[in-house]
């Protein structure tokens, strides 16, 4: 008779230490080097891998089993939500255009980060940066997946939604986020991890999901809230691993503090040109705001981040390069790049508008120092050229910034009436830039970013050679339906009438 | 600075002159005008007279704003590369000295009608 040997279960740490360190090995066949590669060039020196510290101390089971829950829950809401006419339950069609911009630009970022956590993974030696890392990669497909699931039920409704990737290749505006993600997988492991890791996940990360999210809560979107609630706590661990990585680096050696500081600099103001599009869409998108941009920058750039760097100061740290311009650029980001975005949005997949009287009261109040004495002239102009049935399209298509790739909408730091013009010559060519910040980044690294695709020049080379009818079809978008004025659109059409049918008896 | 790479890092521009089939790209911009949210980009032959610049797509481009029609374009002042600039508007983009991806600014003092006094 066999006797039955009581199986010892394993105690949290032992098993935490069996799921993760113990998955490593010294290799033998080859030499460490040549296995890691790539963990030496870009000059960060580490000298004890082990002192890497998880605080998660989450093991692969117990990640699977509560991602698993987590779906489960999330797939329960979207059915109900597509079942139920949910999106009848928006404010307005107008808030569309901010989940389209969105899926175009942030979903397809998402997927960027899980090819970018997948590779770092492999990269570093470490065995507990490797699951950390591996563990996010897996997170990040799950956040593509999700949101393009979450918003694919108003795909069937409205324009606009239906060619998310074409659109994020190959459209204007979304390529200062695609971009800004092909800036950090073309870098080392460790910029990589100070780029997406820190200064995305940790020092703005707050700034694009917080309004993004409670902006869905606010506008009776719940197929987005509930994505929002689904990733909440990966988030969480997101900002940990990144706050850790750049802690661990500079424990490791003094050398990496000028590295890493470089880094910062660079990435936070990449990271702030991205952000262009969250105000905007935080000021002028959402038909019921949730704060002002400049409110959500008082909170989560000037008091959280203020209170990051002074953490970070023990180790030498200083507060990003930029900080100042971008405090200078705050009461005027979100009205420029607005005005930009309605004039040239002939060539956008989401519809813009001219904020009513109403909104711009809204928007006088909340920037009392910049909306009426700058901006509201130039609506109220762009308004009566529309009365006047001559609406404003600036055919003239726009410079491009060769470092964040924006439209080059941004003024002096010190003169709002002034566009900021920069420019470098390397290798006998003119670069321009919208800030100092840009230009700095390329200057440091110019042989990297002469190879920017800038969607504008593009156009004027093959295929499209000029053609904007050819280029509308070239990035799949549909003139007249997904594009332009929100007044007399389709979607505000077909939301009105439905809504009409749900809440008459018409 | 240089990329810090594994091996030699050599970049390819993707905007150069050769690419944009016998044209060259110009920036041009009124300075003070913000209702253009951008400075203008403009595909051209380098062949193309300056005044055909100004009264052809220039001129076009700028209607939108109050002050055009008081714009005169013999009194106007010129930067290129930011620099205090005078065109000869019968000679060529070529023979101005403009080259690929030059940007042209434009002022007029005292025409400023959308724009808050600095
Ligand atoms: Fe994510
Ligand atoms: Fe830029």
């Amino acid at each position: 008779m066999d006797m039955k040997v009581a199986k010892k279960k394993l105690g949290l740490k032992e098993k935490y230490r069996a799921l993760t360190r113990d998955l490593g090995w010294d290799t033998t066949y080859q030499p460490k080097d040549a296995v890691f590669p790539y963990v030496g060039y870009e000059g960060i020196k580490i000298h004890d891998w082990d002192k890497w510290e998880d605080p998660f101390r989450l093991t692969m089971d117990a990640y699977w089993k509560y991602q698993a829950e987590k779906e489960r829950k999330f797939y329960a809401i979207i059915d109900a939500h597509a079942q139920n006419n949910g999106h009848l339950n928006l404010t307005d069609a107008r808030y569309l255009s901010a989940l389209k911009i969105f899926l175009q630009a942030i979903s397809p970022a998402e997927y960027a980060s899980h090819k970018g956590f997948a590779r770092t993974g492999r990269e570093f030696p470490g065995v507990g940066t490797q699951v950390a890392c591996q563990m996010q990669a897996i997170d990040e497909i799950r956040h593509a997946q999700t949101q393009i699931h979450a918003m694919s039920n108003y795909n069937r409704y409205y324009n606009g939604f239906h060619a998310f990737a074409d659109t994020r290749d190959r459209i204007w505006y979304t390529s200062v986020a695609r971009s800004f993600f092909d800036d950090a997988m073309s870098a080392g492991p460790f910029e990589f991890m100070i780029a997406i890791g820190f200064s995305f996940e940790y020092v703005l990360t707050n700034l694009l999901f917080v309004p993004f999210m409670s902006g869905a809560a606010y506008n009776g979107d719940m197929a987005t809230v509930t994505f929002g609630f689904s990733a909440q706590s990966d988030e969480a661990r997101h900002m940990t691993l990144g706050l850790e990585c750049i802690k661990f680096m500079l424990e490791q050696d003094p050398d990496n503090l000028p590295i890493v500081q470089n880094w910062i600099d660079k990435w936070f103001w990449r990271g702030f040109r991205v952000l262009g599009l969250v105000s905007t869409m935080m000021d002028y998108m959402l038909p019921k705001r949730v704060m002002s941009w400049r409110e959500a920058w008082d909170i989560y750039g000037v008091e959280n981040g203020g209170a990051l760097f002074k953490d970070l100061a023990r180790y030498g740290i200083k507060p990003p390069k930029g900080w100042d311009d971008a405090e200078k650029a705050i009461d005027h980001m979100s009205h420029q790049f607005m005005l930009g975005l309605y004039q040239w949005s002939f060539g956008t997949a989401f519809h813009s508008w001219i904020p009513s009287e109403e909104d711009m009261n809204w928007l006088s109040a909340k920037y009392p120092d910049t909306f009426d004495k700058y901006y509201r002239p130039r609506w109220k102009h762009i308004k009566k050229l529309a009365d006047a049935g001559t609406p404003f399209k600036n055919y003239g298509l726009a410079k491009l910034c060769q470092t964040c790739q924006l439209p080059t909408v941004f003024t002096e730091p010190d003169d709002p009436t002034l566009t900021c013009h920069r420019q470098s010559v390397y290798k006998g060519q003119k670069y321009h830039f919208c800030s100092d910040g840009c230009q700095h980044v390329f200057d440091n690294e110019p042989e990297k970013y002469v190879q920017a695709w800038l969607p504008m020049p593009q156009l004027f080379q093959e295929p499209i050679n000029g053609d904007l009818g050819a280029w509308m079809e070239w990035v799949s978008l549909r003139d007249g339906k997904d594009n332009g004025d929100y007044a007399g659109s389709e979607d505000q059409r077909n939301f009105e009438a439905w809504r009409g049918l749900a809440t008459t008896n018409q | 600075m240089t990329v810090a790479a594994i091996r030699e890092y050599i970049g390819v521009p993707r905007d150069s002159v050769e690419n944009f089939g016998g044209k060259q790209i110009v920036y041009a911009s009124w300075d003070r005008h913000l209702l253009f949210a951008a400075p203008f980009l403009l595909c051209l032959p380098p062949e193309t007279p300056f005044r055909d610049l100004v009264a052809g797509p220039l001129t076009a481009l700028v209607q939108a704003d109050p002050d055009a029609v008081a714009l005169d374009w013999t009194t106007v002042e010129w930067l290129k590369d930011n620099q205090p600039w005078a065109p000869d508007f019968d000679a060529s983009l070529a023979a101005n000295g403009i080259g690929h991806k030059d940007q042209l600014r434009f002022r007029t003092a005292g025409l400023n009608s959308l724009s808050a006094a600095a």
